[in-house]
């Protein structure tokens, strides 16, 4: 005799498998797609592209901000760079430039700044205000004499997951936008080590993992395919999240 | 409501055989079923949103560190909800099963494992095919009638006395017989323009205000939910008010004669009950 206990948890198995055979599915996953689709195009149709992110108050900040992905990267060169204070790192700008840059901390202070209060929501739900100082990315690509035939910028990182690098990207768009800015203060502090010494990239009107920490280079490209996993960035090559991290 | 906007055939018969008619249009059936769909798909796919981070808070921002009105969570192997003060144990259903660890458990969950990215890539989809679906809908039911003719409430069926009475009816399980069955009562008329016009739009702007990219653009949607943690809040307030309309409307299905009720919204044909006889 099949106890009822034991027909209950062979039919709820029999359920989820199928439930599951549905959710890893190629097709299925193929016709969901258009939705990531249709929330871009609409999106990038519907809003001004020049639109700022809300900004904020002093009063508005989070008491804390919660250090999120890695806390701290596990490459010596890092370790090295933290031990001299930064003092010999300098910020690579590349790829479909005219005139690559190598640009250290103290260039970087020198620049014309934007100091912004913002808010960053994590892909999880949770969302933190703090007070970002940085200088303009459309700046450095401006100086740096980016090719027309550049549609992304890509960020390699410092830091890694499992020995994977992390890295981002994002298009024209918003890399020119006046708010993305390559941050090295924090809440009027430098930038501490677990929000992404010495610079982390702010592009107000993504998500959080876009927000690359621990960044050590910068690159125009024209196209994400070859670079790492081809999808954009390290959650999206991965993990299947969305490279439009607008929603 | 006269003969001739209401798509009614087998007329005049008398009152002690029971009527058949034709009471639920063929869009009308469709955009249900689409939305039935939509709705359970967005429902368990933000249940996965949810687990990534199973804390609300109120206004412009809300993480770890600060105070949540809403928590589901485990400590060891129970499972708790806790509502400002109050916790209740819910080891078994929320926060803890001895099969998962997740706030909402992955019987309830699309998928049926937690993956943030998959779940989200579900919940974005379903969301189109409900906007879509429900402009569609307003549409029709405006150019149709079927919104002035079906939906909406007569002068008679507005008054309290008479509200007051169907409240008194429902909650004895006393449903309308004979002709008076016919249309939607003033109660079901209620909950499904409430779900149409309030609960569904409001879900759907409380979501579009959690994007990043949309408060840009539209920072009045901010100033009218008093912040994106709040946003956050009142979209999963919707979604379980969602959850509530679902049950009552499956239980005043069950109530109302399962097999009458299915056949109307799949058919669209419709038997009126007759008064002191079993419903069925």
């Amino acid at each position: 005799m099949i106890s009822r206990r034991t027909a209950l948890i062979g039919v709820g198995a029999l359920t989820l498998s199928g439930c599951e055979r549905v959710t890893r599915s190629p097709t299925v996953r193929k016709i969901l797609t258009f939705g990531e689709k249709a929330t871009l195009t609409s999106q990038r149709l519907v809003t001004n592209r020049n639109a700022l992110a809300p900004e904020f108050t002093r009063a508005d900040l989070s008491p804390r901000f919660r250090v999120n992905g890695n806390a701290m990267p596990a490459s010596p060169e890092y370790a090295r760079h933290v031990a001299t204070g930064f003092a010999d790192w300098a910020l690579e700008v590349g790829g479909l430039v005219q005139n690559p840059l190598r640009l250290t901390l103290a260039q970087l202070k020198a620049a014309p700044q934007r100091t912004q209060i913002t808010r960053q929501d994590c892909v999880e739900g949770w969302s933190a205000i703090g007070e970002w100082t940085g200088v303009p990315l459309s700046l450095l690509l401006r100086h740096a004499q980016i090719s027309d035939k550049a549609q992304f910028i890509v960020f390699h990182c410092a830091d890694d997951f499992s020995g994977i690098p992390y890295y981002e990207s994002i298009d024209m768009i918003d890399a020119l936008h006046p708010q993305t800015i390559l941050a090295h203060t924090m809440n009027r502090q430098p930038l501490p080590i677990g929000h992404g010494a010495p610079i982390r990239l702010r592009v107000e009107r993504a998500l959080g993992y876009k927000q690359a920490k621990f960044v050590m280079r910068i690159e125009a490209v024209a196209s994400l395919t070859g670079i790492h996993g081809g999808k954009g960035g390290y959650w999206e090559d991965h993990s299947g999240y969305q490279w439009f991290a607008g929603i | 409501m006269d003969a001739a906007t209401t798509p009614v055939t087998l007329q005049n018969r008398s009152d002690s055989t029971p009527d058949l008619v034709y009471r639920t249009r063929l869009p009308v059936r469709i955009w249900h079923w689409i939305n039935a769909i939509s709705i359970f798909a967005l429902l368990m796919s933000g249940a996965t949103i949810f687990n990534a981070h199973p804390r609300l808070y109120w206004g412009k921002y809300g993480a770890n560190y600060d105070d949540p009105w809403l928590i589901i969570g485990k400590r060891g192997q129970e499972g708790f909800l806790q509502l400002g003060s109050l916790e209740i144990p819910t080891t078994g259903l929320l926060g803890y099963t001895p099969w998962s660890s997740k706030a909402i458990p992955p019987l309830l969950t699309i998928p049926n494992y937690y993956s943030l990215a998959e779940g989200r890539q579900w919940h974005f989809f379903f969301a189109w095919i409900l906007i879509i679906a429900l402009i569609t809908f307003v549409i029709y039911s405006i150019f149709s009638r079927h919104l002035k003719n079906d939906l909406a409430l007569s002068s008679e069926e507005r008054r309290t006395t008479r509200l007051w009475q169907d409240i008194k009816d429902h909650a004895r399980f006393r449903f309308p017989t004979g002709a008076a069955a016919r249309n939607y009562n003033a109660l079901q008329k209620i909950a499904y323009l409430s779900v149409i016009f309030l609960l569904i739009p409001l879900v759907i702007l409380t979501g579009l205000t959690m994007s990043p990219n949309l408060n840009a653009a539209f920072p009045v949607l901010l100033d009218i939910f008093g912040g994106r943690q709040s946003a956050r809040s009142i979209h999963f307030l919707c979604a379980a008010a969602l959850c509530s309309f679902i049950l009552i409307h499956l239980l005043m299905v069950v109530l109302a004669g399962p097999i009458n009720e299915m056949r109307s919204i799949l058919t669209g044909w419709y038997r009126l009950p007759q008064r002191g006889k079993d419903l069925l």
